[in-house]
């Protein structure tokens, strides 16, 4: 943006495509179609980068036990795949400063006071001593999610995390997770005892379907709240930049760009701590599964 | 009136009073954050932590209720 007041070619360039445009959305008659603006929103088959448009590859359907799937990469499929390696690469990379010297320089500094924030801060008060084992695990999953929420909010950019189905992986794992270490920490009778709830046997009935489907709710809950969180910014934020298209007029502009803007510095913030969020209910879960054992020893 | 009509009028009010419930309850919790900090401001910093913990699962609560929203207004 800034070449483009430096650069008058690129001024007139960028003036024009913006013309382009309206004059493209004037002229299609009546109806504004939302679906256009939308589309940047939702899962897509193509990638456009800034000098780079290509569809990603239509795989045939593969056919598993009955089911048709339909396994071919879309845009947020792709976006997943480059976070993913963004933060392998920055992690590893930062890493291996530290074996050059105690204290490097820059980025492997930044990420040590967040990684120490999120073992001293987020795993060691609801894990314990015996709970460190998982905090690799929470550190994945703060940068990872931080990683993909600010990949949306960049432009060419696409949140993989606004996709339900992306979070409901990452809730999936959460839930193994938390299944994992309760087992691990009381052991598998144990955990197995803690879904009956210390009610009579006779009860039993009706109080392992609940206590199952408590498991589920709390992972859902990890789900939905990143997923609703990481589109409705999006959203406001199209539908107001949207308004301009459908008043047709740039006289709209100065209330729905600032307006814009600060949705968007707000959805910063959102980003990064829905990202901590995730984390931090993770290790509660997490940590409220480890402690069962303790209880039922305080109980006797 | 047609059922999708009642359904996009549904789904408008439906964010209204889900935002209501929100606004009153998120504005609860930060007025007693507030009151905390001001009476004790060295726990002041934990005080922010537990207010943003709170603040975002109550949002995630909101956001169920959104997303029912934005179901009636899609389908």
């Amino acid at each position: 943006m800034v070449s483009a007041f430096i650069n008058p070619d690129r001024l007139e360039h960028a003036v024009k495509s913006v013309a382009d445009t309206v004059r493209e959305a004037a002229a299609h008659g009546d109806k504004f179609d939302f679906g256009h603006l939308l589309s940047h929103m939702k899962d897509s088959r193509d990638v456009e980068l800034p000098f780079v448009h290509f569809q990603l590859p239509e795989l045939p359907p593969m056919h598993i036990a009955g089911l048709t799937l339909d396994l071919s990469p879309t845009r947020h499929v792709f976006f997943l795949v480059v976070c993913a390696v963004l933060v392998a690469v920055v992690a590893i990379a930062s890493a291996r400063a530290y074996r050059k010297s105690l204290i490097p320089h820059g980025l492997p500094t930044l990420l040590e006071m967040m990684v120490i924030f999120i073992r001293d801060e987020v795993a060691f008060p609801t894990l314990g001593t015996a709970g460190m084992r998982y905090v690799p695990y929470l550190l994945t999953t703060f940068f990872y999610i931080l990683v993909m929420n600010l990949t949306g909010l960049i432009p060419y950019g696409a949140t993989a995390t606004s996709n339900v189905m992306v979070t409901a992986g990452l809730a999936i794992v959460a839930f193994v997770m938390i299944q994992v270490s309760a087992i691990r920490a009381q052991g598998f009778v144990h955990y197995l005892a803690h879904l009956t709830g210390g009610v009579h046997w006779g009860l039993w009935v009706i109080m392992v379907p609940i206590e199952v489907l408590g498991l589920f709710t709390k992972p859902f809950a990890l789900c939905i709240r990143l997923f609703a969180n990481m589109t409705a910014g999006h959203v406001v934020v199209l539908s107001l930049i949207g308004l301009i298209f459908l008043f047709r007029s740039l006289a709209v502009a100065p209330i729905s760009i600032p307006l814009a803007l600060f949705i968007d510095l707000l959805e910063l913030l959102v980003a990064v701590i829905q990202a901590y969020v995730f984390t931090m209910l993770t290790a509660l879960f997490m940590g409220l599964g480890m402690q069962g054992e303790h209880e039922e020893e305080h109980a006797h | 009136m047609q059922p999708q009509a009642i359904a996009y009028l549904a789904a408008g009010l439906g964010a209204g009073m889900v935002i209501l419930g929100a606004a009153f309850g998120i504005g609860k919790l930060a007025a007693a954050a507030m009151d905390a900090s001001g009476r004790q401001p060295e726990v002041a910093p934990q005080v922010r932590t537990s207010m943003i913990i709170s603040a975002a699962l109550i949002e995630g609560v909101t956001f169920f209720a959104l997303v029912i929203c934005m179901l009636l207004a899609v389908k």
